[in-house]
């Protein structure tokens, strides 16, 4: 295949990958959407191997059908609940396989149509698709260690924020090292091995090193931010080798990632920095401040059947807790049977809800739950005044009030404003402060009932006490 | 104007522009999808295994081209998993007009 041909070939992929995206804008496109970013993939390997159909196909297929066989099992078998793992997992991936094709690259150019040695500025690019590969897979090990819960066994995945004294100097003085050593690899002659593994080294640790002070809740700041660098990475190793269409793909990802960071970032009113500096929650401690001297109203699950049976709206806001606990389908059974009795049943996302962008979304729709009762923060905020009822689901800092107080930790976070209801129910595993540490006075108000115990359990035993 | 185009410049000129469009397209997602965004971009951003394939091309197989085969391997899971399961959630997310009226005749 000539070269212009692959170049054409590669452009009608680029295109695919574009419209894949653009496909997302609504649910009723993005299944199509995702079928033209099938068919941009299928055009993109397929070209490639044409490209070396007279070299090692038979190992090329060997190691692609393992791999697909890996992702078709595991994306079948995965749970909903555990989609922030999965996609922590498939950053890691991708930087690996960054990191590999840079190390490729610089043992034999030739075989990417490059001179051999590599020119310096292929070389620049390089370096930089390297590193930030490297760092795309330890951080995103750390971040998955951290959401699949393994903090229990090694504690660099503890969930808490791991901080020490001299941490940021230390990783800025990481950071200069690696960008020294990236120099001498643009400088030196040859294949320069040795600059290259040094910063690649660097570069591992220094992704484990940003990841460890993030704490649990951040962690829809942190996924975007890997899924960014991951397209980063893509890009520079697309920019080493004058591949456009790695350019286009990987700058797609790559901003997509950026703005799912802003988006979530600004969700939670906090500077990018200030999440990636990290350390958040852990100066408070997690203890409830002086919650001893406030009383709560806490009440059966029947009770709580009761005032749901008898309102004639309700806005249910689910937060971490109903992931952990996996109640989504005893949640939509719930609302069908309020439902059936003519209540109002409408679902209020926090975008920061969950451990990942969207993460709630994804679940309701799990529990097959119509994306038309399912709104945004923004879209349900102004009627929740009118709503008899909001049911709040192992959500705790996204309604709490406390952020329209000025000093307060989480002052200016937009919330959903489950206090203007009538009355509020709280469902909860016990009265520990959420992520931010910090008290909740929505718990303590008197239109609230706490109804404590496991999500599933709790929402199980309201279904039978609607019947 | 003399001399021929550095590659770079023409690379540089597509980043610049690609950033633009992604910066547009990703704006309109809705956020009800922004989980299947990013299971899809994973499986975009696994493109990487062009670089890859190229990798374990030559015909000598020699640690270069085991590297590649190793990196195709990866890239192949999230190829597969990431478009799969991007599949999977956004069948959740069709309309379910059957079942609805059915609920709604209890």
């Amino acid at each position: 295949m000539s070269a212009n041909l692959v170049a054409l070939w590669y452009l009608a992929a680029s295109v695919c990958f574009i419209l894949a995206l653009k496909g997302l804008s609504s649910p009723e496109t993005a299944r199509r959407g995702n079928a033209f970013g099938i068919a941009g993939m299928a055009i993109a390997v397929i070209t490639t191997l044409a490209i070396v159909a007279k070299g090692r196909l038979d190992l090329i297929l060997v190691a692609m059908v393992i791999g697909g066989m890996i992702g078709a099992f595991v994306s079948r078998r995965v749970q909903m609940t555990q989609m922030p793992e999965l996609v922590a997992a498939m950053h890691s991936l991708v930087g690996m396989a960054a990191v590999l094709i840079a190390v490729a690259v610089v043992n034999n150019p030739a075989a990417f149509g490059e001179h051999d040695p590599l020119p310096r500025g292929n070389r620049l690019e390089l370096f930089i698709g390297t590193f930030v590969g490297a760092i795309t897979f330890s951080g995103s090990v750390i971040a998955f260690g951290k959401l699949a819960g393994l903090g229990k066994k090694f504690r660099l995945f503890s969930s808490a924020p791991v901080v020490f004294r001299g941490q940021h100097t230390l990783n800025l003085i990481l950071a200069i090292v690696m960008i020294g050593f990236g120099v001498a690899f643009f400088l030196a002659d040859g294949k320069a091995w040795t600059p290259f593994l040094v910063m690649l080294g660097i570069a591992f640790v220094l992704g484990v090193l940003i990841i460890i002070p993030i704490g649990g809740a951040d962690m829809p700041v942190v996924i975007s931010m890997l899924n960014s660098y991951s397209g980063w990475a893509a890009a520079g190793i697309g920019f080493s080798l004058n591949n456009t269409m790695l350019i286009i793909a990987g700058s797609l990802v790559g901003s997509s990632g950026a703005i799912l960071s802003y988006i979530m970032c600004k969700a939670m009113n906090r500077s990018f920095f200030s999440v990636i500096l990290g350390g958040f929650g852990a100066a408070e401690g997690a203890t409830a401040a002086d919650s001893s001297q406030k009383t709560v109203k806490s009440g059966s699950a029947e009770d709580a059947a009761f005032l749901l049976a008898n309102a004639e709206s309700v806005v249910i806001v689910p937060g971490y807790g109903l992931a952990v606990a996996r109640a989504q389908h005893a949640v939509k059974e719930m609302a069908q049977k309020l439902i059936g009795k003519g209540v109002s049943v409408r679902y209020a996302i926090h975008p920061v809800a969950g451990r990942m962008p969207g993460h709630m979304n994804v679940l309701l729709a799990e529990a097959e739950v119509p994306y038309d009762q399912v709104f945004e923060m923004e879209d349900i905020n102004g009627e929740l005044g009118s709503v008899d009822v909001a049911l709040i689901l192992g959500a705790n800092d996204v309604v709490n009030p406390l952020a329209h107080e000025k000093g307060s930790a989480i002052y200016g976070m937009p919330i959903i404003e489950a206090n203007k209801a009538r009355t509020v129910l709280v469902n909860k595993r016990s009265m520990a402060a959420g992520y931010a540490g910090l008290d909740n006075p929505l718990f303590y108000m008197d239109k609230t009932m706490m109804v404590f115990g496991d999500a599933k359990k709790v929402v199980e035993d309201m279904v039978k006490a609607l019947e | 104007m003399t001399g021929t185009l550095d590659p770079t410049v023409v690379n540089l000129v597509v980043f610049v522009l690609a950033v633009f469009v992604g910066y547009h397209v990703i704006w309109n997602v809705t956020p009800a999808l922004h989980t299947p965004l990013m299971s899809v971009t994973n499986a975009i951003s696994s493109v990487i295994i062009v670089g890859a394939i190229l990798a374990a091309g030559p015909t000598e197989i020699d640690f270069g081209s085991a590297t590649g085969a190793v990196a195709v391997a990866l890239a192949s899971v999230n190829v597969a998993g990431g478009f799969l399961v991007t599949q999977r959630m956004l069948e959740m997310f069709k309309k379910k007009a059957p079942k609805a009226d059915k609920a709604e005749k209890k």
